[in-house]
């Protein structure tokens, strides 16, 4: 926890420290009273439960074997870094946030450059496109798992049967897309959801373009590509970088796509999905609290990053 | 760019010319973005389409698209023949929802004014760690709350998930409270697509919508239509929300650095 915030204070330093004049010590209070509610309230329910974490993953303690509980130092984290089942979760959840998060970024920086121009029906589109991200999770992932991927009636494979009757073929191939490539199922489902976010992060950036820059750009003859290359691509990058990295932080977490898609099964068991089956399925404390500890510690890297870009588009923010 | 610059500009008598061209342009290019819409699209179009459908229409190879409409899915979700109603699971989503969006109001409410109106000391240092404690994963805090809830007794409540919702929502809307009605919505489309804390944590009274709909895939029989006609009406007050409110989407998932 003090590594987020010696973090945050790090980034934060340079926006707002300004060496406020002493105050009266009661008029401070006043003052941070309506903060206070706020803060109490989320270290309760969010950082006491962490140390709590922190405590059990150095504990022995299975919920079927209640009186075996007691302390056993760094076991649990051996047993985590060790086990094969849950290495595997862990490059596999690399292996989906990494995957989500860049297929999303590129397809939304395409799409937010179709939208940028002025076309028909331009709002109707966007509308359409935004779908996809205002669907419940769950509901997504059962609609993927159900009606879109399954060999028998869903409408993948229903189209590619239309398609070979069309042209007269009579064995269409039906492939099983869930059995065959597990991780790529769950990637597309996730991708279809987030890249509307993306597109939607990506498309802000470029209608705060200083306008001017590309006038010039246009009297100076540059071509699209010039264009793009030289004046929106720098411009973006911040955004690109705050869509990555809010897009790697949910992503990072997901849940219910694992869950409902393969059950965590074929490979796909990312960390969220592992800490949850240990503690639900194998009841073990001990070793779910160390893997939720590992996570932590890899999203507290991620999150400095964040917290460096969100602050940098804050500074960004109060100078204009 | 200095060899663009010393580029002689030719195009001043024929100003006609590259205006139809770029309209032309500007037309294939809006062709390729109705495309790439439609096909983003789709996936739901034929969610809503299925939910409409019977079960037997529902699961055929090759798809029946035009197959005669039907409101059986949705009575079905209504509880027609197994007689389990949605709506415990809907109210329960709603109220979690909207009673931790009101209390996530109540508490960031005082707290903006604290950091922003009236600037306390090192107002940005707090303000950073409400924004880090939404970037922790959820699921390392899941085993202790799970303890302690039962403990208290507060296992399959769905005030407990009021509580957990509002913790969740809460830095988002601390941080971003200049336009919070943004936050509001972002707040209750949260709590209504949470799926793994009440997974755990709720049973049959407190059973929010999302669980509720993950005990349509049944291993028996055929229940497609179900489950789209489920997810339809499960996702509609999020797709309604989100539509309603397209612009302030962004600046809540954002955590307000998009404006």
């Amino acid at each position: 926890m003090s590594a987020v915030e010696t973090a945050t204070a790090r980034v934060v330093r340079p926006v707002g420290a300004r060496p406020a004049r002493a105050q009266p010590r009661r008029t401070a209070w006043i003052r941070r009273a309506p903060l206070l509610p706020a803060l109490v309230f989320l270290i309760v329910v969010t950082q006491l439960p962490f140390v709590a974490t922190l405590v059990i993953s150095f504990m022995n303690w299975n919920a079927l074997y209640p009186d075996q509980v007691r302390f056993t130092g760094v076991d649990n984290y051996r047993t985590v870094l060790t086990d094969a089942a849950l290495r595997a979760s862990i490059v596999t959840t690399v292996e989906l946030t990494v995957s989500v998060v860049l297929v999303s970024l590129l397809l939304g920086l395409l799409i937010a450059l179709l939208l940028d121009r002025v076309f028909l029906g331009r709002g109707l589109v966007r509308t359409m496109l935004i779908a996809p991200f205002l669907v419940v999770p769950v509901a997504s992932a059962l609609l993927w798992k159900h009606a879109l991927f399954n060999p028998v009636y869903g409408l993948f494979n229903g189209v590619l049967t239309d398609v070979w009757h069309l042209f007269g073929a009579n064995s269409p191939p039906q492939p099983d897309w869930i059995t065959q490539s597990p991780k790529a199922a769950v990637v597309t489902a996730l991708v279809w959801q987030w890249t509307p976010f993306m597109m939607l992060i990506l498309l802000a950036g470029l209608q705060s373009r200083p306008a001017e820059a590309f006038e010039a750009a246009t009297v100076d003859g540059a071509s699209a590509w010039q264009t793009f290359r030289y004046i929106t691509l720098p411009h973006l990058r911040r955004y690109l970088e705050l869509g990555a990295l809010l897009g790697s932080i949910y992503v990072v977490q997901n849940f219910d796509a694992v869950f409902t898609i393969t059950s965590g099964g074929l490979g796909t068991a990312n960390l969220p999905y592992t800490i949850y089956q240990t503690f639900y399925q194998a009841h073990d404390y001990g070793r779910a609290s160390a893997a939720g500890v590992v996570v932590v510690i890899g999203t507290i890297i991620i999150a400095t990053f964040a917290l460096r870009v969100v602050s940098s588009l804050f500074r960004e923010e109060a100078k204009r | 760019m200095t060899a663009v610059a010393t580029t002689p500009t030719t195009a001043a008598p024929a100003t006609n010319r590259p205006n139809r061209a770029r309209r032309r342009a500007n037309a294939l290019w809006g062709l390729v973005a109705w495309l790439v819409g439609i096909v983003f699209f789709l996936p739901v179009a034929w969610m809503v389409l299925t939910s409409l459908h019977s079960e037997a229409d529902a699961g055929t190879n090759p798809p029946k698209f035009t197959a005669p409409l039907t409101l059986d899915g949705y009575r079905e979700f209504f509880g027609a023949t197994t007689g389990a109603s949605p709506w415990p699971p809907l109210i329960n989503s709603a109220t979690a929802s909207i009673a931790s969006t009101l209390l996530v109001l109540a508490l960031a409410i005082p707290a903006a004014y604290a950091l922003a109106i009236k600037p306390v000391r090192k107002w940005t240092d707090v303000l950073f760690f409400f924004l880090s404690t939404k970037m922790l994963p959820a699921v390392a805090a899941l085993l202790p709350i799970y303890l302690i809830a039962q403990k208290l007794g507060l296992l399959d409540n769905i005030w407990l998930m009021v509580i957990l919702y509002t913790s969740m929502n809460l830095p988002i809307a601390v941080w971003m409270m200049h336009s919070f009605l943004a936050e509001v919505l972002i707040c209750f489309i949260f709590s209504w697509n949470e799926l793994l804390f009440a997974r755990v944590l709720t049973a049959t009274v407190a059973q929010t919508a999302p669980v509720f709909l993950t005990s349509f895939v049944t291993s028996q029989g055929l229940f497609l239509a179900k489950v789209c006609a489920a997810a339809t009406a499960i996702s509609l007050p999020v797709l309604a929300a989100g539509f309603a409110a397209q612009d302030k989407l962004v600046q809540g998932l954002s955590l307000g650095a998009v404006k």
